[in-house]
């Protein structure tokens, strides 16, 4: 069947929410794809207006040819997670999108608190450029063709950030 | 269209302005023929941006892509060094659609080709063919499925 997640959602994944949420959101993202920038604060409405109902799962799909810090950030998004400030450091790249660049990853690690010198050890470890990759293939496995592309409760959502939103506003009125 | 078990008729493009290139070359490869509507499509995360980022999965399967569109060898030249892409797009130009036409997936009415993907076997073998609607960019699940498929099959 097409356009389902694989593999579903594990504790190998980063998992913003309530466990017992009924909504569980994928998106596979590029830090520094534009339309990924522009999704993030609808990612953050949805996450505002559904509450508990929402459980949020961020997976890696850098263009890495396309966009050349997509690929640092990736790393140092995980590098961050390993000290327990993984969402602090998506937020902050997000935010952050049009001034990516090897210092501004450091400036921002900074910012979310990280030990400076454990994140800049933490960015050269191979097994966090796997994870990435194993993200990536997951993605094209699951029949990702861009970016962002969402999965609601495993199954592909053929639409943006907004059409996401208006879609669960829509439900939810059911 | 051509299906799967159909023999993949050969034929010779350009590839740079002074190269050309043709499928017999690629003996003992697969090769994964990605025809496609126009160079310039306007989303940053387009179909063959998506390949670009995939050459060590397919390398992983033997595997080597081209894609083929009726766009001439000048415009894949600018095309290809805008997107930093690794791997050969072919002018079907002049006669215009041919190899296109040959395959079954020339759209006359556009005077394009359509959204289509072949994985084409070591022998030369069509083992997978697929149309997408020319809106969708069809990723490329269905291509790594059929490169297993392939690889497990000759174990």
């Amino acid at each position: 069947m097409p356009g389902q997640l694989k593999p579903a959602v594990s504790n190998q994944d980063h998992i913003q929410g309530a466990e017992e949420a009924t909504i569980e959101i994928v998106e596979y993202g590029d830090y520094q794809c534009p339309h990924c920038g522009a999704a993030y604060p609808v990612i953050q409405k949805i996450q505002k207006k559904f509450l508990t109902q929402i459980k949020f799962v961020f997976r890696n799909f850098p263009l890495a040819e396309s966009h050349r810090f997509a690929l640092p950030a990736a790393v140092a998004a995980e590098a961050a997670g390993l000290q327990g400030k993984y969402w602090e450091m998506h937020d902050l790249i997000f935010e952050n999108q049009k001034s990516l660049s090897h210092e501004g990853l450091f400036a921002m690690a900074k910012s979310a608190g990280l030990n400076i010198e454990q994140f800049k050890n933490d960015i050269q470890r191979p097994d966090l450029e796997e994870k990435v990759d194993a993200d990536f293939e997951s993605g094209i496995r699951s029949g990702v063709n861009g970016t962002p592309t969402f999965f609601v409760n495993g199954t592909r959502f053929d639409g943006g950030a907004e059409d996401l939103y208006d879609m669960l506003l829509e439900s939810a009125e059911d | 269209m051509l299906q799967k078990g159909d023999k993949a008729p050969d034929f010779e493009l350009f590839a740079t302005p002074d190269q050309k290139f043709s499928i017999s070359e690629l003996k003992g490869k697969n090769i994964i023929l990605a025809f496609y509507p126009a160079d310039w499509s306007p989303v940053c995360s387009d179909q063959m941006a998506l390949y670009n980022e995939m050459l060590k999965y397919f390398s992983k399967y033997e595997a080597t892509i081209l894609g083929i569109s009726v766009d001439s060898k000048w415009s894949h030249l600018a095309f290809s060094q805008s997107r930093t892409l690794h791997f050969p797009l072919l002018a079907d130009f002049e006669p215009k659609g041919e190899v296109s036409k040959l395959y079954g997936v020339y759209n006359e009415k556009e005077g394009e080709s359509n959204r289509a993907l072949f994985v084409i076997d070591k022998e030369g073998i069509i083992a997978w063919s697929y149309l997408s609607p020319a809106a969708i960019n069809p990723g490329a699940d269905g291509i790594l499925d059929a490169l297993e498929s392939l690889t497990s099959k000759n174990q």
